[in-house]
């Protein structure tokens, strides 16, 4: 958490500020309460807007990026404030770090950041109508309920709108009580995406929609392979294209602007330019190689984790199982290619698009310009997909660069999925060696895991930790000129399908079924824990004992029929899932279901889980069993969907979801149910053929139907 | 350059383009219906699918010069309140996460069940080849099969 954040958390109160016509507004304060006059000039953070007339509007702070918190955060308002939704409107805020807090899509953290706060401003606020109706009645506040957008007293009743007013004047009261959960009408429920109707009719701007008076749109040329840098170029031929306007260069690139995308796309295959290698062009066979040779060597810096001693349980162990893992680049590939509008002038910048981290984005462009970041805006854009692409902020930065250079006219730049692709950010390569250690009596008394990547890669906390006396987790991070980024569940994605696919070959191993092997290492974790146990091993249990049974796990499903287990536990949140896979006459295997249990606490949006859920898992599966960027002398050789292959509509599994019943608050649901996919997909694929898949993607293998 | 009559969604626009320019971009930076999505210029993803006639084209490798006297149809002129019964049953599953692929999809479902009001799995899997990153396709699935439903 940010110093910010946390200055926030310890001064922030609610507060009410008067609307000029009629209304109210209430919201997080992050002032001090010493100056009231003063406070009733600014519209500090703003959540809810009641007009006269009743209608209600909440504005959603975070960015959305399919992740379905434009209509999660809203129904924890709502639900508080209990007004009717189909009357409620919402409304996307921009970047406003006086208003609101952490104004962020990632971590799937959005929800388990606001679930207290949001609630508390939609009670307050009802609170205060309450009072202004008791008033109005001179009845006990006490004796006064509400009713979808109404407050209600022994048979006479009266709308909010025509409260606002009154409850404008009022002191704001401090800790009012939220709901008790069997008392809530929407959350829980199912509701729709509030964008709907927007999308299906074609009317919802992305930020690659946008267009204003004047604007051009651009695209730019990047270095054709990683270490690589631009020398010069001619733009002759380029300049004369049609539509063209403009060619400048900036850092390592050259801008074409003009009147429309293609033209500027078609203007810059015209430009000639020239690149030199300036560090060393790794083809992805060097980075196997040298990630291998690292794990060849002996850990150099400091275990991430260390408990008991690994050398001592090695030495004296009855049995060694060690298995070697090996993870591809990947592209993020969002649908809506990385684009922003900017419009930067003598000393201001309008930013406007789709941005993951739009505080980040605006800091950077200010620095860039060398203006204060009060006189930048930031409006958030409904995003085309995120995947942790869009926490970067390169994108938004070259709008801006550009922009300037153009002699501050407004810009659109475009990437073509070509740059999307080939010259963004990946999510890292890693190589991982699993070794453990069972003694005599068939225990498990030690585990190693040492990773190289490029960039970060370990969760050193992740199951087993906490259940195996002797532990270690060490790292080498390989330096590469390949810009990485967090994708999907970072770290995560690549820890569970390793973690878990070990897990299988050690119960293998020993002897014991998949499933009580886990559930005996919880027990462990719960009767003496070792070192830091960071999940709750009796909730864990209790999604893998629930998967199993789902799953049919144990049961004959037929004699062509193999199950796959795997569960892993990442943003507070706790999965199992049995893959279910057939195996044909010619012995090729067929993905055929996959059983899914969720334990995020509290399930806000039904409907939007269940989808989050859905998608995490193709995800998962799709990535594990075809995506991968791979370098030829540090030029991707996948820059397209032709040659980069996602998962579409005719191979995905059946899905069943079940989410444990939760009295405790939410955690995160946009990243946990992908990581351990491509693990239960994997232990299925072993126990039908006996082959332990250890390198995505698995379409390499030849196994598949 | 060239001038081009085209008929999108009933209304008649004359553009002047160069006759290599895609259909996609004739649309969405010409003509301003930004309904229509680029996803990847190649058509291999779909978010650009559009209707030529009674056919679900991809747009983005669809040069202007081809499309002739045929009507063109865009998610913005599928229906004239956005209740065709795709969009509807699109609304009612709730299939749309981040959204950005649904236009392209809702065409493709439209087109299939034009010419297939009832289609089977294998006839889905065959038409719904357009890539959805959020990976809605259970939803997709489900929406087609409801839409002879609602």
């Amino acid at each position: 958490m940010s110093e910010l954040e946390n200055k926030l958390n310890r001064r922030n109160f609610l507060r009410i500020t008067a609307l000029t016509g009629g209304g109210l507004i209430l919201g997080f304060n992050s002032l001090s309460a010493s100056s009231p006059e003063q406070e009733q000039s600014f519209d500090l953070n703003a959540f809810i807007k009641i007009d006269a007339k009743g209608k209600v509007t909440i504005m959603s702070p975070n960015p959305e990026i399919g992740q379905g918190v434009k209509t999660s955060l809203p129904i924890l308002i709502a639900e508080e404030l209990d007004v009717d939704w189909k009357n409620v409107q919402i409304q996307q805020a921009g970047l406003d770090t006086v208003k609101y807090k952490r104004q962020i899509a990632g971590g799937s953290g959005s929800v388990r950041a606001s679930w207290d706060s949001f609630r508390q401003v939609g009670a307050t606020a009802r609170q205060m109508l309450i009072s202004a109706a008791a008033a109005t009645w001179a009845v006990p506040a006490a004796e006064c309920t509400t009713e979808n957008g109404m407050v209600l007293h022994s048979g006479k009743k009266i709308s909010y709108g025509e409260l606002v007013e009154k409850a404008s004047k009022l002191e704001v009261p401090k800790d009012v009580k939220v709901k008790p959960k069997e008392t809530f009408k929407l959350i829980g429920q199912r509701i729709k995406n509030v964008d709907n109707h927007a999308i299906v009719t074609g009317q919802y701007k992305y930020g690659i929609d946008t267009k204003r008076e004047g604007m051009l749109y651009a695209t730019i040329i990047r270095p054709p392979a990683f270490g690589m840098t631009l020398t010069s170029f001619d733009d002759t031929e380029a300049k004369k294209a049609p539509g063209v306007k403009q060619v400048l260069r900036f850092e390592n690139k050259i801008a074409v602007l003009g009147r429309t995308t293609w033209e500027v796309m078609q203007g810059a295959k015209k430009v000639k330019a020239q690149w030199k290698e300036e560090g060393p062009l790794e083809s992805t066979a060097d980075y196997i190689k040298n990630l291998h040779a690292l794990l060849a060597t002996s850990p150099v810096d400091k275990p991430r984790r260390k408990d008991g001693d690994i050398t001592a349980a090695f030495s004296g162990a009855a049995k060694v199982v060690e298995v070697n893992f090996d993870a591809p680049f990947l592209a993020h590939n969002t649908m809506e290619p990385m684009n922003f509008f900017a419009h930067v002038k003598a000393d201001s910048a309008e930013l406007y698009g789709p941005i993951q981290t739009p505080e980040r984005a605006r800091s950077r462009v200010a620095e860039i310009l060398n203006i204060p970041q009060d006189k930048v805006s930031v409006m958030m854009t409904r995003m085309g997909g995120g995947f942790g692409r869009r926490l970067m902020t390169d994108f938004v930065e070259e709008a801006a660069m550009v922009s300037k250079l153009a002699g501050n006219l407004p810009v659109n730049v475009i990437w073509s999925r070509e740059h999307d692709m080939g010259g963004g950010y990946y999510r890292p390569m890693y190589s991982y060696k699993y070794r453990a250690a069972v003694d005599k009596d068939n225990k498990l008394i030690a585990w190693h895991h040492y990773s190289a990547g490029v960039g970060g890669s370990a969760s050193p906390d992740s199951f087993p930790a906490g259940a195996v006396p002797n532990l270690q987790v060490d790292t080498h991070v390989y330096k590469s000129p390949v810009t990485t980024a967090p994708w999907r569940g970072p770290t995560h994605n690549f820890i569970a399908f390793s973690e878990q696919s070990f897990m299988d070959q050690i119960a293998h191993d020993m002897g014991k079924d998949p499933v009580t092997l886990r559930l005996e290492l919880l027990e462990l974790a719960k009767s003496s824990p070792v070192g830091k146990v960071n999940y709750e091993p009796d909730r864990f249990a209790a999604v893998i004992k629930k998967a199993a049974e789902i799953g049919g796990w144990g049961k004959s499903k037929g004699a062509n029929i193999f199950l796959g287990f795997a569960a892993h536990f990442s943003f507070e949140s706790y999965v199992a899932q049995v893959a279910e896979v057939e195996k044909l006459a010619d012995g090729k295997v067929k993905l055929k279901k996959v059983y899914c249990v969720v334990d995020c606490g509290t399930v806000v949006n039904q409907s939007g889980a269940e989808t989050q859920v859905e998608g995490s898992i193709i995800d998962g599966i799709g990535h594990a069993m075809f995506a991968e960027i791979t370098l030829t002398k540090g030029k991707p050789d996948q820059t397209n969907f032709s040659t980069y292959r996602m998962i579409r509509l005719n191979e995905i599994p059946e899905i069943e979801i079940h989410f444990s019943k939760s009295n405790v608050a939410p955690t995160g649901l946009g990243e946990p149910a992908l990581p351990p996919a491509g693990a239960a997909l994997a232990n299925a694929v072993y126990a039908a053929t006996g082959v332990r898949l250890t390198s995505q993607p698995f379409i390499k293998s030849d196994l598949f139907a | 350059m060239a001038t081009f009559n085209l008929t999108v969604n009933g209304k008649k626009h004359q553009v002047d383009v160069s006759p290599q320019m895609p259909l996609l971009w004739v649309l969405r930076d010409v003509i301003g219906l930004t309904g229509t999505k680029f996803g990847c210029g190649i058509a291999q993803c779909g978010a650009c699918t559009v209707h030529i006639g009674d056919a679900a084209v991809r747009s983005c490798v669809y040069p202007v010069s081809s499309v002739g006297t045929e009507k063109i149809v865009t998610i913005e002129g599928l229906s004239e309140n956005g209740d065709h019964p795709v969009q509807k049953a699109w609304e009612e599953i709730d299939v749309p996460q981040c959204g950005y692929c649904q236009s392209g999809q809702i065409m493709a479902a439209a087109a299939l069940l034009k010419s297939t009001p009832n289609p089977t799995d294998e006839d889905i899997n065959n038409a719904m080849t357009n890539i959805c990153r959020c990976a809605t396709y259970t939803r997709i699935k489900k929406a087609i099969k409801q839409v002879n439903a609602l």
